[in-house]
């Protein structure tokens, strides 16, 4: 087993479309080079840095000040990652519940082993309606899995229906940002995309159109309400599954996640086990620490829950298919199973140093930033290049730590990764544990290093996460592993926090043996 | 073997023996310890809350005693220029007795096309949301159906102060029934995907007002203390 590729890094037979970017079901990206080679791309892209800058310092700032508005945040933060372990701990018994109260509340439930299972059943749940089109609001679980490349090759046509998810579609392009999909495009890109590519679609866009964003919104309003007036089914993803009731959550802005949950007869909701709460009860941490980490609002404009189906209100037909694709294995990590407890809200993206640089893209996967340099590998295995160089796309600074809302310790669990990476061991896949070879001579590890100085060559850069580490260091005494500081020991890796990166770096740059610039293929290949 | 069975044995291969009975653990897993509302509010500074949250975030907010509801809300509907408004089927029969334009049934079979003609909803509301600026709807007769209040471009929503007013979150979930659909609202619909700026109005309605109408509520008198 061990060695063995992983899924995820073949190719996989008609999903490679013109209209998005191929991906195999449930993994990389379809040709997606490795962290530091995307990394440098995106670097060296001017308008996409702009971008990036500006919206996530926007971002970081809003949700600073939402936050300091309540006194209590630290308490809601610990009482957030106490639910999401404790449901952890005993995800089989609430996943049982839950199923028996969607059951009982008038839904079907659905049980998907991996990405493919998944596909399979929207797919025949689709074609059981007999329509050829869905409405789908914006959902990382759908995009993981690929479905709509799925959907395409059964014939069906998917319409994504958040303006930034609309953006990306109509572009041909890849979401980049969890919260804002397209933020690597500017108003100009975009009103050129609705000019040249809202007429395949759909309604074109309307003469004259400008690039304000009014204007451009109006034009999507437009655009998509042709498709939720006759739209007979909608799919979507949740934020929260409560077990002790049934209810599924979704958190939205727009309004697109209401006419998708609302309007169609038949609605088709896929959610990873590990969104999955207790109590209804639970809601009243996340629903005040979710809106104000993710948009800095003290509420989103809209949030729907439902249980099952209700009466002359709403789909008629209600089914909720129950997305494992790694998770469980996952979950067996005791140290990265922390990730799990992510609710998406992406406050880890917006102020962390090497996201602002290098983009959502360069992780090659629908889970970017900190929080994705920690989920896509523990989702898919790090026997890809792109996965097995996702955990140095970090400086450890700590910033993401610090104000996750549920207390993901990122740090910890990339350096952990890395031991993964390097070490080799044991780890579950597929629900079967496999053992990893070392990754040859450390080629991970070099072609990553050299991908972090690439990011990190940046003196104001460093500053700005040199600061971020040291206030994360006080408020976060952190102890590693055992392994993991045995491994530290012997390697010019610190243990976090001993040795600030800068300093680190400089240090193993000029070290003997620095490994000589290459495009860092060889990664983990 | 079926899929079901595959994910439960991951999971309990993962995990091992779980400590006691998850039931037990989980009030002692929790601690609850944060506010159950922030700031220690009068009911009258609550309903001002709720206000100024409402308006901070683009709803347009009205304050009436219940004698003057029906006039204003047919002033609200003239200034919008509203032909037809669609009525939820419980909505007190008083409120528009004032208003010009034509009321439009949420029929059973009315497609979602038809309900696009109307140009204006009006309803009550479950509760309101003093610390976030939010009017939840739970399908009551006084609401109607999710999608009266979404497919028309303007929404007004009644909501009586302070019997329906809640400090906070925590208090809100307490009172609403989870069995039944709910729909949060916290101002009209709006995106900031084109360079963070926020735009009002994608698919939801573009203008919501909220009318705080007081003398309404002696049957719920005091909740704002209890909830
Ligand atoms: S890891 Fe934490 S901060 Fe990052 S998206 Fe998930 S919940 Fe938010």
């Amino acid at each position: 087993m061990s060695g063995m590729p992983d899924r995820a890094s073949g190719k996989a037979p008609g999903h490679t479309s013109g209209k998005t970017p191929g991906r195999t079901p449930g993994g990389t990206f379809v040709g997606m080079p490795a962290f530091p080679r995307a990394a440098h791309d995106a670097v060296r892209d001017p308008t996409l840095r702009a971008n990036l800058r500006h919206a996530t310092r926007t971002i970081r700032d809003r949700r600073a000040k939402a936050v300091a508005e309540l006194d209590d945040w630290d308490r809601l933060r610990e009482a957030g990652k106490q639910i999401k372990d404790h449901t952890l701990r005993h995800l089989g018994h609430y996943l049982e519940q839950l199923e028996a109260a969607v059951t009982a509340a008038g839904g079907t439930v659905h049980w998907a082993a991996d990405a493919d299972e998944a596909n399979r059943i929207v797919t025949g749940l689709v074609e059981a309606t007999g329509e050829r089109e869905v409405v789908k609001v914006k959902s990382m679980a759908t995009q993981e899995i690929g479905l709509n490349e799925a959907l395409e090759a059964a014939g069906i046509r998917a319409y994504e229906t958040d303006l930034a998810e609309l953006i990306v579609q109509l572009g041909e392009d890849r979401p980049s940002h969890i919260l804002v999909p397209a933020i690597h495009r500017n108003r100009a890109e975009i009103r050129d995309i609705f000019r040249s590519r809202m007429a395949r679609w759909g309604r074109p866009a309307p003469e004259g159109l400008t690039d304000t964003p009014a204007e451009l919104a109006e034009a999507a309003r437009l655009h998509l309400r042709e498709k939720f007036l006759r739209a007979k089914v909608g799919i979507s993803g949740a934020n929260f599954m409560v077990a002790e009731t049934g209810t599924l959550v979704v958190v939205e802005s727009e309004g697109n996640g209401r006419m998708c949950l609302t309007l169609p007869e038949t609605l088709i909701s896929v959610v990873g086990i590990e969104k999955t709460v207790p109590t209804w009860r639970d809601l009243e941490v996340f629903l005040q620490t979710l809106p104000r980490s993710s948009t800095a609002e003290r509420m989103n404009p809209y949030t729907s829950t439902w249980t099952g189906t209700a009466d002359g209100d709403g789909p008629r037909a209600f089914h909720l298919v129950l997305l494992d694709n790694g998770r469980t294995d996952t979950l067996a990590d005791e140290v990265g199973r922390q990730a799990l407890r992510c609710i998406r809200c992406s406050a880890c993206l917006n102020v962390c140093p090497v996201y602002e640089r290098a983009g959502g893209h360069a992780y090659g996967s629908v889970y970017p930033g900190p929080i994705g340099a920690v989920l896509s590998p523990q989702l898919r295995g790090t026997a890809s290049a792109i996965d097995a160089s996702l955990p140095y796309a970090s400086s450890l600074c700590g910033a993401c730590y610090e104000v996750c809302p549920v207390a993901i310790d990122i740090p910890e669990v990339l350096v952990h990764l890395r031991e993964r990476v390097v070490q080799g061991g044991e780890f579950t896949r597929h629900g079967a544990k496999v053992t990893l070879k070392p990754a040859g001579g450390h080629a991970a590890e070099r072609a990553a290093m050299r991908a972090a100085g690439l990011v990190f060559a940046h003196p104001g850069l460093l500053r700005a996460g040199q600061r971020l580490a040291a206030r994360t260091r006080r408020a976060h005494p952190r102890t590693l592993p055992g392994p993991g500081r045995a491994w530290s020991a012997t390697r010019d890796l610190p243990a976090v926090p001993a040795e600030p990166f800068r300093d680190w770096w400089r240090r193993t740059q000029e070290g003997p043996g620095r490994p000589e610039r290459t495009d860092g293929r060889e990664a983990g290949a | 073997m079926s899929s079901r069975d595959i994910v439960l044995g991951r999971i309990a291969r993962a995990l091992g023996p779980a400590p006691g009975e998850p039931y037990d653990a989980y009030e002692a897993a929790v601690d609850r310890g944060y506010a159950d509302r922030h700031g220690d509010l009068t009911v009258e500074q609550t309903v001002d809350l709720l206000a100024a949250n409402l308006a901070d975030y683009r709803a347009l907010v009205h304050r009436t005693e219940e004698t003057g509801l029906p006039e204003l809300l047919a002033r609200l509907l003239a200034a919008r220029g509203a032909r037809a408004v669609l009525v939820p089927p419980g909505l007190p029969p008083g409120w528009l007795a004032a208003a010009d334009a034509v009321r439009v049934p949420d029929l059973a079979g009315s497609t979602p096309a038809e309900l696009d003609r109307a140009d204006s909803v009006v309803t009550g509301c479950a509760l309101a949301v003093a610390e976030t600026g939010t009017i939840v709807l739970d399908g009551s007769p006084d609401q109607g159906r999710r999608r009266i209040t979404l497919v028309p471009d303007h929404h007004v929503c009644v909501v009586r102060v302070p019997g329906q007013v809640v400090a906070s979150v925590p208090r809100a979930l307490r009172r609403l029934d989870p069995l039944r659909p709910l729909t949060w609202i916290s101002g009209p619909s709006a995106t900031s995907d084109i360079e963070l700026d926020r735009v009002e109005g994608v698919h939801g309605p573009r203008t919501l007002e909220v009318v705080l109408v007081e003398g309404a509520d002696r049957a719920c008198a005091g909740t704002i203390t209890r909830g």
